[in-house]
């Protein structure tokens, strides 16, 4: 397996979707490519960094906004 | 219709669609609770699109009341989020256009790019590299270094990898196709990658100089 061949599985490896066989096979490129190595676990740290900090906050009293606002629409009829 | 549903087991009523029916029923308050489970996530795919945090808290309320206002028509072939998605993504892309004076935004338009499409740094990240910011410095980076994608490619990347939705209710929320769904994904989290390994990656001596000017590392 070549590392562009690699690369296009890299999805279906972090999503762990891929085949018994195929995660074989990528697992045998992981163990002599150091950079495909890389590139995996950076990647699964990228997407976890995201999932758990929160990057935009919700303003303070937009909810009640946005209730309010919906509560008025419902008094014209709903 | 219920019966049916029972009987086929794996089709069990996903619970919005009960607090759906509820509203429609003239319950507000199911409303209420449908917008308390939701409204962080729209308000995030609306800041993702429109860049802007006044436009996106415009978004948020006119997605909500206008999936309110909609939900006649809201007719179960997909989830209700999804549903959700898809007015609060026009929404976005509405308030984008009124912004750049009806230049043409679109969510599915293919970026043609090279960059993050095959690795160029290829060093090890320090292990837990974001202990190294406080919390104000790590989302400040998170956000710089998202904000420079396609909204195209955010939107994906927040739906698929940060809500957790499936590439089908992703291609269904965005009217994207799977393999365009897959084809953004696997860009923007290597775009992402690419752009955070300049503030995580291992500090070597030649580049010993830290985000917060810490000397040579011994």
């Amino acid at each position: 397996m070549t590392c562009t061949e690699f690369l296009a599985l890299l999805d279906d490896l972090i999503d762990d979707s891929v085949t018994t066989n195929m995660r074989a096979d990528l697992q045998e490129h992981l163990r002599g490519c150091e950079h495909c190595e890389v590139t995996l676990n950076t990647t699964r740290k990228t997407i976890q960094i995201y999932r758990s900090n929160e990057i935009y906050d919700m303003p303070a009293g937009l909810r009640e906004r946005l209730h309010a606002a919906i509560m008025a629409r419902c008094k014209k009829g709903c | 219709m219920a019966t049916i549903q029972s009987i086929a087991g794996e089709n069990e009523q996903h619970p919005d669609v009960a607090l759906v029916e509820r509203v429609r029923a003239g319950d507000v308050s199911a409303y209420d609770t449908l917008v308390r489970k939701y409204d962080r996530q729209v308000f995030r795919i609306a800041q993702h699109i429109t860049q802007n945090r006044e436009d996106a808290e415009d978004v948020m309320q006119d997605a909500f009341l206008k999936a309110y206002e909609k939900l006649d028509q809201f007719q179960g072939n997909s989830k209700f989020y999804t549903w959700l998605v898809r007015i609060a993504v026009n929404e976005s892309l509405m308030r984008l256009r009124k912004r750049r004076t009806g230049k043409m935004v679109s969510i599915d338009e293919d970026v043609e790019t090279e960059e993050g499409s095959v690795p160029r740094d290829l060093a090890d990240w320090a292990p837990d590299p974001e202990q190294n910011y406080t919390q104000s410095e790590l989302a400040e980076i998170l956000r710089k270094t998202i904000q420079g994608l396609p909204p195209g490619f955010k939107v994906v990347f927040e739906l698929r990898d940060v809500q957790g939705l499936s590439t089908e209710d992703t291609a269904d929320a965005l009217g994207l196709s799977i393999p365009a769904v897959k084809s953004r994904l696997l860009r923007a989290r290597l775009q992402l990658r690419e752009r955070l390994a300049r503030y995580f990656r291992k500090k070597t001596v030649s580049a010993a100089m830290g985000p917060k000017g810490m000397g040579v590392d011994k």
